[in-house]
């Protein structure tokens, strides 16, 4: 047993993911208190180049075999078991993406460790590891300790500040060769999204429409404003899923993060997925009937209000205005 | 007028089985313009199965006279009515996936000439529900009953946002279940009303009448659910039963006498509909309960203004309601009533019954304008400043129907009990 | 093919949740229980497979008050079986939960297990990897893509990641997937299908005792606070927009 606190970094076509940073910097802080070493655990193809990132970090484990050299949720897992039982950590970080939800969960159940899930805040009272989720959709948070004074965390993507774990050159390394492979999930190819019309995350001015437009027709109305003001229309998930428009358009966790100089978000209520890939945008301004909504806490400026009469208005204007 | 001078009075025309006439055969059964004329080249199927359904057995009634044609307002901006449906099931189209299905709108403008009495008021439940248990549902249509069913609303809005509208008013609106007493009237307020932001336009005018005329009133609150009536036009019985399960339930905890609606689709649901389903009330539209006050209306203003108005389908020609409103209209001071072409029983759909108000992305496919884009152009042809209506549906469908047809701030929508309310309270804020 | 789906209720987010007095649970009283998004969408993915290579589909849901109509709403939707598994009060943890379905499916026969990517109450972790871990079977989770092989003896999948990447696999079956959106929106499950078959139809209950724990222990549960609020702007959409168009005028957003 261990005060270490371990992060398993997420890798893909040779660039690190910002949230191991995220993790690397919090595993530091809480590794500082517990007396133990912030550990980056990184396996695969490729892993052994990328070690040249995780400076930050004390010590890294560079898990490396035949049946991890592509990420598989299952191959993952059985590697993982055998490092996790052995060194027995305090806490494991894995961000709360696809490959950290789908790895987690599935070491909590092979591993018998408990996993506190939808995590934004981490801490320690008395060595004891203190995990603050956000759940039922962003509306409450719980604060956990596990009965065992132990277990795996997945941390919601921007939770911690990601240059607290950003430095180059490599930790002290321990190489570790495995044949653990889980044959029944076999990695085929990574595919990129069709090169789309549009970059959203490289327009700086988005107008981005949510489940409050209704119906596939009214994004018109969006597009008639973007027009006006140069800029592009973007969408959340529900807008995607519905085939509304192209996954290109999607902002949020599972879609892409943007900065935009404005970001005007029309019937979106801000569901914390959302928010994750648009809380930093310069001027945000919010549209929504439903006074609540969770989208009014990140915006700068909110008005209450229908956004079918809302958005011809404001079109309008800004062509009037512009001339 | 008399006869035009190239007929000639045959002697003795008599329905005969065999009978020539300058030549020309006419023979046929005695009494076969009473009778359908089986065309024995198709098969009787499709009619059989639809005349099966339960309140489907009137369309084989109908012999192709073509009265209900140019009274269908579908008929108008495309090519329907109940002929050419009949039409479609003699020669054996599937209707089940035919939008035809849902086009139209219940308004019973038909069932009103039929000489046959082919009711399509029933028919097209029947048919609709076949079409409902099979899942085949147009989308629109499937996502406002899914919000009916799980938000009591067809507008995806919460319970607890029913009562919004009585945020910041000047009067007090007493809610039964926090008042616990016997009433005079239960005051239902309904769905559009409740949440539309021109709903809640009428529903403050109202909660001010009644208060200053004194009226014994409360209102369900939160508790209150759709009535149900047009999901059960577009052949959701099941969701309709389940609503008015609900509803029943609710009116059963308290004490009222009269149950007083400011949508006719609700009025024709508990007045029609409810007693099967065990709740009998004394049901009034608001106008026929206001109509008794009129001496005791105190107008402290007035209402300059023409005004034309659209009598509701499920309030004028379902249930014969065509006078109270107008009188209503002609009580206050400066109105001056002036009619359109289509009124009182002859009155031209809106499109929002039977589904409609959930449609109009397939009417938009399948129509040259929309029902109330028709109208609108009506009203406007009166010359009025002012299309009044009496049902929540209205307001919306007017209000953008007179944007599209171009005619923003030539014409107002206004519900009658916003017009009552102008004149009686001058002043009021909101 | 024989597709189990496996569902369960979650708090529905249109109430206000409200959090009981002891502080570490939700007021019991304050919530409507309705299923899981995600499961409704494994539930439409696995209609859509039956109805694309025939085969059978059967949902099971975690035994509770609300959760019949739930399952006479899958059988509505086209589901051939509805089974309950166990009774549990309220919301349970997805150990809890995971080790009542592998229980219950232990002995039954399958080729692929639906259920949704995740659900609002998973503190500990989402049940579809959990379940698939405890049957010694492959997951994959978040998935959007699912297409059964011509020998039906595994699956191409899609698993999404951020910036709309996808990473494909080949999963033998049988196998649990974690479906994050099926390949059409969820459909409409007629009341009147729904009532019919509460009339006419049953549902079995699968014997099961909570066992297992998530081995978490929860101190308080409390509203966040909103880091900042939106300065709200007054007035109708008409006065809104001027308004708008004057501050990204202020801001020189508008195009030249």
């Amino acid at each position: 047993m261990s005060n270490d606190i371990f992060v398993l970094i997420e890798h893909r076509d040779g660039v690190v993911a910002e949230t191991s940073f995220e993790l690397i910097g919090k595993a530091k802080e809480l590794a500082g208190e517990s007396g133990g070493a912030a550990v980056a655990v990184i396996l695969g193809d490729g892993a052994a180049t990328l070690t040249g990132k995780l400076g930050a970090a004390d010590r890294a484990i560079v898990i490396d075999g035949p049946g991890v050299a592509q990420f598989t949720p299952t191959g993952y897992t059985a590697a993982l078991k055998p490092v996790l039982g052995e060194h027995e950590p305090l806490l494991m970080l894995f961000p709360n993406s696809a490959v950290g939800m789908d790895v987690a969960a599935g070491l909590s159940q092979a591993a018998d460790l408990p996993l506190a899930a939808y995590a934004v805040d981490l801490k320690l009272a008395d060595g004891q590891p203190v995990v603050t989720s956000q759940v039922y959709g962003g509306k409450i948070n719980a604060e956990m300790k596990f009965t065992k004074g132990r277990g795996i965390v997945t941390v919601i993507a921007g939770s911690f500040p990601a240059d607290a774990g950003q430095q180059d050159g490599s930790p002290e390394i321990q190489s570790v060769s495995t044949d653990a492979s889980d044959s029944r999930v076999r990695f085929k190819k990574l595919i990129a999204p069709e090169a789309g019309d549009v970059d959203i995350t490289k327009e700086s001015v988005l107008v981005s429409v949510g489940r409050g437009v209704e119906e596939e027709d009214n994004i018109e109305l969006a597009q008639e404003l973007a027009d006006a003001l140069g800029g592009a229309v973007s969408a959340s998930r529900p807008v995607v899923d519905a085939g509304w428009l192209p996954k290109t358009r999607q902002v949020g966790k599972s879609g892409l993060k943007v900065k935009p100089k404005l970001y005007l978000a029309v019937g979106i209520s801000g569901a914390p997925e959302h928010l994750e890939g648009m809380r930093d945008a310069e001027l945000i301004i919010a549209v929504n009937s439903d006074e609540n909504a969770p989208i009014f806490s990140v915006a700068h400026y909110g008005v209450v209000g229908d956004l079918f009469d809302l958005l011809p208005s404001l079109t309008e204007k800004i062509q009037e205005r512009v001339g | 007028m008399g006869m035009e001078p190239n007929t000639k009075k045959i002697d003795g025309y008599v329905e005969r089985d065999n009978v020539v006439i300058d030549g020309m055969d006419i023979s046929g059964h005695w009494n076969r313009m009473l009778e359908p004329r089986w065309l024995q080249d198709y098969s009787t199927d499709a009619m059989d199965w639809v005349t099966s359904l339960k309140g489907a057995e009137s369309l084989s009634w109908c012999y192709q006279c073509a009265k209900c044609v140019p009274v269908c307002p579908v008929e108008h901006v495309g090519s329907y009515g109940p002929r050419k449906l009949v039409r479609k099931v003699q020669l054996g189209n599937n209707l089940m996936e035919d939008p035809d299905l849902w086009l139209c709108t219940s308004c019973a403008a038909c069932l009103r000439v039929c000489p046959k009495a082919v009711d399509m008021i029933q028919i097209m439940p029947a048919l609709r529900e076949q079409a409902v248990l099979e899942g085949k549902i147009p989308d629109e249509l499937a996502d406002a009953f899914s919000s009916m069913e799980q938000h009591g609303n067809p507008l995806g809005q919460p319970a607890r946002k029913r009562v919004a509208w009585t945020k910041g008013l000047d009067v007090d609106v007493p809610i039964l279940s926090k008042i616990q007493k016997p009433v005079d009237v239960l005051w239902y307020v309904s769905d559009y009303t409740s949440y539309h932001p021109r709903g809640h336009d009428a529903a403050r005018a109202m909660a001010r009448v009644l208060t200053t005329l004194g009226i014994d009133f409360a209102i369900l609150g939160q508790e209150e659910k759709c009535d149900g009536d047009s999901p059960r036009a577009a052949g959701e019985r099941g969701l309709f039963e389940m609503l008015a399960e609900q509803n029943i339930e609710t009116f059963e905890k308290y004490e009222f006498d009269k149950l007083v609606v400011m949508d006719p689709h609700a009025y024709n649901a508990f007045k029609n509909h409810y007693p099967k389903m065990g709740g009998e009330y004394n049901v009034l539209h608001y106008t026929q309960l206001l109509v008794d006050y009129i001496d005791k209306m105190e107008f402290k203003g007035s209402v300059d203004a023409t005004v034309t108005y659209h009598d509701p389908c499920y309030l004028g020609r379902h249930n014969g309601e065509y006078d109270a409103p107008r009188k209503l209209l002609e009580a206050i001071p400066g109105v001056k009533l002036t009619e359109m072409p289509h009124y009182k029983a002859t009155g031209f759909c809106c499109g929002g019954g039977g589904g409609g108000m959930w449609l109009d992305g397939l009417a938009a496919d399948h129509q040259s304008e929309r029902l109330s884009e028709r109208r609108v152009r009506e009203a406007v042809g009166t010359g009025a400043d002012v299309l009044s209506v009496a049902c929540p549906y209205e307001p919306s469908r007017f209000e953008d129907a007179v944007k599209s047809t171009g005619n923003a701030g030539s014409l107002d929508v206004l519900d009658i009990i916003e017009l009552i309310d102008r004149a009686m309270h001058p002043d009021a804020e909101a | 093919m024989k597709i189990l789906v496996v569902m369960k209720q979650v708090p529905d987010l249109a109430d206000e949740l409200e959090i009981s007095d002891d502080g570490n649970s939700l007021d019991p009283d304050a919530v409507t229980w309705v299923l899981n998004e995600f499961d409704d969408h494994a539930l439409e993915e696995a209609l859509q497979l039956k109805d694309a290579l025939g085969g059978s589909v059967a949902a099971l849901a975690l035994g509770s008050e609300a959760v019949d109509k739930a399952l006479f709403t899958a059988l509505a939707k086209g589901a051939d079986e509805a089974k309950k598994v166990g009774e549990f009060e309220g919301g349970v943890s997805s150990h809890v939960a995971a080790e009542a379905f592998a229980a219950a499916i232990g002995g039954m026969e399958y080729d692929l297990i639906l259920t949704g990517v995740q659900a609002i109450d998973d503190l500990d972790g989402q049940v579809g990897p959990l379940l698939a871990t405890k049957l010694e079977i492959p997951h994959v989770s978040v998935v959007t893509h699912v297409e059964v092989s011509g020998d039906a003896k595994s699956v191409t999948v899609h698993q999404e990641y951020a910036g709309g990447v996808l990473a494909e696999f080949e999963v033998d079956l049988p196998a649990v997937l974690g479906i994050q959106a099926a390949r059409a929106t969820p459909r409409y499950a007629p009341v009147s299908r729904v009532r019919q078959l509460q009339k006419e139809a049953s549902l079995e209950t699968i014997d099961g005792a909570p066992s297992g724990t998530s081995g978490l222990e929860v101190e308080r549960l409390f509203v966040p606070e909103t880091g900042g609020h939106a300065e709200m702007i007054e007035g109708d959409e008409d006065e809104a927009a001027e308004k708008i168009v004057n501050i990204l005028e202020e801001r020189g957003l508008l195009p030249k």
